[in-house]
């Protein structure tokens, strides 16, 4: 009648057991968060080690490379803008827990709109054309975003899988118009597309384009929209539950993809100011993985616009050092994006904790 | 267009989609233990890197499969630790996987052929020889047929191979039907006595290890044991978009990496003389297809063929 | 009791068990024994702490101290499957069944089965189910079944796996009175054949019906445990709340007056194109609280959101005050001056964002009134102090996530919420599902006083007692049709069980005639 159990019957109580926090605090959260990138540091250094390298003096010099000189600070600028621009992107619709991985195909797409007016009209006035680009870039960027956002609220399609595709696409967008349409007759060799003109290159404030301070002035307005809009409340209760939001009367499908423009939008911006304003011109890697990138910055900033800015300088520092040390001590500059990786695992990991806690057995009653 | 064309198109289309065919059962055994491994790219990538790494310098063909497999396993431990055990969302977790698992197959090429003095790797051509396409005495001289059955490298009958004993395993075993059970509703499975997290670990090591397989098979098939970077490029993702093609049934996953693997090739079987289509689009077309797949079952999705409930939720017994 | 044998060992004892979930303490120092061969009541009102005491029994949960013998041995359960190895089974109130397999499937999973095949298997299962007087298709598959079906279903499940001490969670919430008395005859088989048998309630008529003894649990702590046939129901309630306390309900009496809705030959298809309401008519008038009894599934959640317009509706009408508002969204039903309101069933699903603070929540309703793009958090936060005061609701403040909330606070959030909008019709949906008896006499008292306000009250619940107690008139739904709406001095408890499982209304009339007649 009564069997033999293969565990604990009769035997001692685990020895650890987790129990979940039912009072979580916010404080807690932020601790761990950064307690998680220094453990990831940490262990990128342990990696850094075993290939013989002294990791302080490795992380050091990336910190050289990055702000070590008013160009190198200007470059880890560069990179920020970009990165920075579509993490506000990827907030937006990961609050809405629409999983927007197709930030890197948007940004191409609102490059290459961008891009038609700077190579077939460079002759309209300077400002008429630069606006004319930044709208065209949030358009195409917003209508791109828009095709998965109607299907995932008509159909309930995966959007994590459609926006992985279009990604894709439009890297092949690209490839097609610089191999046909808009190849650069003046190239040699490999097929490319021709280089901006003068007159539709952004400016450079402070020796960084326009961009940085299109960047900055998004700050506060994303976090203005999220915290304090309608729109931004509506983001909230969709992306808690759709039922809910239904039941409040909130027209889900026109919120999905309400959303979806803006954070396409945001990323098409992000790719008009790449072409015009850091390569002055069209190529492959327009975005060249800023996308993705940008999906661990608003993780790790919590969808938080603010945090967004912090994070985005730490990731353009790994990226910038990167390139540094890859002279200095020859490694690989895709140490950079291995570090990305492993911060955004112990990121995941410290998560845990915010939640649960370790019990150990209880020693006597 | 003789059929001496046709069989060796459709001996390209096997050989193309195989990679696939073991990506995509791993990734349909995973998901149907409740777990959505966006990381499939990532894996690959960590399977062709540790793999070539190993047969580069080791020249050992076990132990390439192994160092293939065994980082595939390892590559989604991380997966399962983090999702299983300390229940983090299970999208950005896979997606952490993949930009890791690129970057650190980058960064392994790179430092490989840094250090090479042609600044190629390429792997040892007696190494290489073992993965030539078999020839069966007798069975492989056959004309035509021959070349369309029996010819294959080891990996495309191991993939049909672990194909049927995959579907003889979700349907028709005990452990499969406790597999489906955690992946539809672990709380039945759990107060069934089930371990789920167990079972989770295990569903998602063997789609890691199937990752890692696939990974060897682009080193020295695909890449012909050239050292190429970016040699994934999408294929991960393509065959999670199969996963769903398929109806998460292996038996349908054979007929779903055929038709990729289809369009993998078909720009070297359609002469330009008789279209020119442009090399953009030719690249573009596994993810178009893919694109329109994904749409596609979801507008005409059916009641039984659904993905596992328990996808995308990690489940606690103690939540209230 | 004492059979002239010598005291056989106890089948289950807890000693001095504790359990606390943060800062909540669910069991403080619980003591329980259970015979074999009884059936043992584990009597206290809802978040006294009986299902948590239980699933600490069936491996779901680790007590913090205390300890476990099951027949005479300590044992540590730490999972589902030490529980079902140690005999004991758990039938949970929210049923843990694969809805895509069948119920054999279901049945044999997790045990094993040495390469049976499916035939013989569904034998197995057919023999131990007839043995017990149980009825299963062992072929049928979970989501075809009805809700007593599934739940034969789970009993059958730990009878296969050989367990001698069941455990069932509430489980006659949701069947009705014949099902009910059907599954009490299989417990009875079940302990005369030796098993232990405890049943988790709240309802006393049960416990006196079928139970040997009764352990009454008040505030997580063990009060009493006392044989069935030397108590009263009245005791019984003493101290399962702690103070005498008369359990009815009060009905003020109302104006009758005219109807401010009317149902006309309503049809509504649920998500899976089957329909879900088939020629519904009936009215809703002010004034008044019209109950609405069924067996889940019979149309009660598609009624609910087609009248608040949140389903769509395929035929027929629904007519406030002769204005036809079907095909409207709930926002057009607003800005028609249509004050209707909605308390659904699944409250932090649907009816409230469980991770926002009380705030945020009241905003719900009211966001779009601010002027401008920005959201005016002020008259919300005002509006939830004042809900806390009136209502008396125990939250730390009006911004912590009300899915901290315990269920009877969480419950006046959300009607407290819908109240405030001074609706002239209000749907409510099992609204003390899982309440104590507190929260639960706070919520009846909130309706009668909107019904004496005037208000139209629509009242979806599953305990036919409190609705033949609190409502004016009992409307009874199966399978999408109307049986019956009848006055509830007229009905009576086994007549709305016939009407519940389709029985028309003449029929069960003349069977309560004749019956009384003898």
């Amino acid at each position: 009648m009564l069997r033999r159990s293969p565990n604990n019957v009769g035997g001692r109580e685990p020895l650890l057991r987790i129990v979940r926090i039912r009072e979580e605090n916010e404080t807690r959260g932020i601790l761990l968060r950064i307690l998680a990138v220094v453990a990831a540091l940490l262990a990128g250094g342990i990696f850094l080690w075993a290939l013989g390298h002294q990791p302080l003096e490795v992380y050091a010099a990336m910190w050289k490379g990055s702000f070590g000189s008013v160009m190198s600070t200007q470059g880890t600028v560069k990179i920020a803008i970009p990165l920075l621009i579509n993490a506000l992107a990827v907030s937006l619709a990961f609050k809405m827990k629409f999983w927007n991985i197709g930030t890197e195909g948007q940004m191409i797409v609102g490059a290459v709109a961008a891009s038609y007016f700077a190579l077939f009209h460079s002759d309209w006035p300077h400002f008429v054309l630069l606006g004319v680009m930044a709208v065209a870039g949030i358009v195409a960027g917003g209508l791109y975003g828009l095709i998965p956002a109607f299907f995932k609220a008509r159909f309930s399609t995966n959007e994590t899988l459609l926006t992985l595709m279009a990604n894709y696409i439009a890297l092949y967008v690209v490839q097609f118009l610089r191999e046909g349409a808009w190849k650069d007759p003046g190239a040699k060799g490999f097929p490319q597309i021709a280089r901006f003109a003068a007159n539709a290159r952004l400016s450079l404030p402070l020796g960084v384009h326009f961009g940085w301070i299109i960047a900055l002035l998004l700050i506060p307005a994303v976090y203005v929209y999220m915290k304090y809009s309608k729109h931004g409340y509506e983001i909230a209760v969709v992306g808690e539950s759709e039922k809910t939001a239904t039941y409040a009367g909130m027209n889900v499908r026109k919120i999905i993809m309400r959303t979806m423009f803006i954070s396409g939008g945001l990323a098409g911006l992000a790719g008009m100011l790449q072409a015009t304003g850091a390569d002055r011109t069209l190529t492959d890697t327009v975005a060249g993985g800023v996308g993705f990138t940008a999906i661990i910055v608003a993780w790790l900033a919590n969808l938080s616009s603010p945090v967004i800015l912090m994070v985005s300088m730490i990731f353009a520092v790994l990226e910038k050092g990167g390139g540094y040390i890859q002279s200095m001590f020859k490694i690989s500059a895709s140490a950079a994006d291995v570090l990305q990786g492993i911060i955004l695992f112990f990121v995941l990991g410290f998560e845990f904790f915010i939640r649960y806690r370790i019990v150990l057995r209880n020693r006597g009653e | 267009m003789d059929i001496n064309y046709i069989s060796s198109f459709i001996f390209a289309v096997v050989v193309a989609g195989t990679p696939l065919l073991f990506a995509t059962l791993g990734e349909i055994i995973t998901q149907k233990g409740g777990n959505l491994n966006l990381g499939v790219e990532g894996m690959m990538y960590i399977g062709v890197a540790s793999g070539f790494t190993v047969a580069y310098y080791t020249k050992n063909p076990i132990l390439f499969i192994l160092a293939a497999v065994g980082s595939g396993v390892l590559a989604s431990m991380i997966y399962a630790l983090l999702t299983v055990t300390l229940k983090a969302n299970q999208t950005v977790t896979g997606l952490a996987l993949t930009i890791f698992g690129t970057g650190f197959a980058n960064f392994v090429g790179e430092t490989i052929t840094t250090n090479s003095p042609t600044r190629t790797a390429v792997l040892d051509a007696q190494f290489m020889s073992f993965f030539k396409p078999a020839s069966i005495p007798g069975l492989s001289s056959i004309p035509i047929l021959g070349k369309l059955l029996f010819q294959y490298n080891g990996f495309v009958y191991a993939s049909l191979l672990i194909s049927i004993t995959a579907g003889w395993f979700l349907y028709r075993n005990i452990h499969g039907l406790n597999l489906r059970a955690v992946g539809e509703n672990a709380a039945a499975a759990d107060a069934s006595g089930i371990n789920v997290a167990r079972t989770k670990y295990l569903a998602i090591g063997f789609g890691g290890a199937m990752s890692g397989l696939a990974g060897a098979y682009i080193a020295v098939i695909t890449a012909g044991g050239t050292w190429t970077a970016n040699s994934v490029s999408g294929l991960g993702w393509i065959a999670v978009a199969l996963v769903i093609f398929a109806g998460w049934n292996p038996y349908k996953a054979i007929m779903g990496s055929v038709i990729f693997g289809a369009l993998r090739v078909l720009r070297f079987y359609i002469p330009k003389q008789v279209v020119d289509i442009p090399n953009s689009l030719y690249g573009a077309l596994p993810f178009v297809v893919t694109a329109l797949v994904i749409i596609l079952t979801s507008v005409y999705n059916s009641k039984e063929i659904q993905q596992p409930s328990g996808c995308g939720i990690n489940y606690d017994r103690e939540e209230r | 009791m004492e059979k002239g044998q010598a005291k056989l060992v106890n089948a289950i004892e807890l000693k001095g068990i504790n359990k606390s979930f943060g800062t909540v303490v669910a069991n403080k120092n619980i003591d329980l024994t259970v015979r074999p061969g009884e059936i043992l009541a584990l009597l206290g009102e809802n978040g006294s702490g009986k299902t948590t005491l239980m699933n600490m029994l069936s491996g779901i949960y680790h007590p913090d101290s205390g300890s476990v013998f099951v027949y005479g041995q300590e044992v540590h359960i730490v999972s589902p499957q030490d529980a079902l190895s140690l005999g004991i089974g758990m039938i949970h109130q929210h049923y843990k069944l694969v809805e895509n397999l069948t119920a054999t499937e279901n049945i044999v999973l997790g045990t094993r089965t040495q390469g049976q095949s499916t035939k013989v298997l569904a034998e197995k299962v057919r023999s131990i189910s007839e043995h017990f007087g149980l009825e299963v298709d062992p072929n049928k598959k979970v989501y075809d079944m009805s809700v007593s079906e599934k739940q034969t279903v789970e009993i059958v499940k730990v009878l296969y796996r050989g367990a001698k001490v069941l455990v069932l969670d509430e489980p006659t919430a949701v069947l009705t009175p014949q099902e009910s008395q059907k599954l009490f005859a299989i417990i009875r088989r079940m302990r005369d054949e030796g098993n232990s048998i405890i049943i988790i309630t709240h309802k006393l008529n049960e416990v006196m019906e079928v139970s040997d003894r009764v352990a009454v649990l008040r505030k997580g702590e063990s009060v009493a445990t006392v044989i069935t046939s030397e108590t009263t129901a009245a005791e019984l309630t003493e101290l399962m709340v702690g103070r005498a306390v008369d359990l009815s309900i009060e009905r003020p009496v109302t104006e009758k007056s005219e109807p401010i809705l009317e149902i006309v030959h309503l049809g509504v298809r649920n998500a899976e194109g089957i329909e879900a309401l088939k020629d519904v008519n009936f009215d809703l008038r002010k004034g008044e609280i019209l109950g609405v009894a069924g067996i889940a599934g019979s149309g009660q959640k598609e009624l609910c959101e087609a009248m608040a317009g949140l389903h769509k509706v395929e035929k027929g009408a629904i007519l406030y005050y002769k204005q036809n508002i079907v095909g409207k969204t709930p926002d057009e039903i607003i800005r028609l001056g249509i004050s209707m309101s909605f308390v659904p069933e699944d409250r932090l699903g649907m009816g409230l964002v469980a991770s926002m603070g009380m705030t945020d929540n009241m905003l719900l309703k009211t966001y779009r009134d601010a002027k401008g793009p920005i959201v005016n958090r002020k008259p919300a936060k005002d509006q939830a102090l004042s809900l806390i005061q009136r209502l008396g609701i125990i939250t730390p403040d009006t911004e912590t996530p009300v899915r901290k909330l315990s269920g009877g606070n969480v419950q006046k959030v959300l009607l407290g919420r819908e109240i405030e909008s001074q609706p002239n019709v209000l749907i409510t949906a099992y609204p003390v599902r899982g309440l104590d008896i507190n929260s639960s006499y706070t919520i009846y008292h909130l309706l009668n006083e909107q019904k004496a306000r005037g208000v139209a009250v629509l009242f979806i619940g599953e305990d036919l007692d409190v609705l033949l107690e609190l409502c004016d008139r009992i409307m009874v739904l199966f399978d999408g049709k109307v049986q019956a709406v009848l006055p509830a001095e007229e009905a009576t408890k086994e007549m709305l069980g016939l009407l519940m499982t389709g029985q028309k209304l003449d029929q069960v009339r003349g069977d309560q005639h004749a019956s009384t007649k003898s």
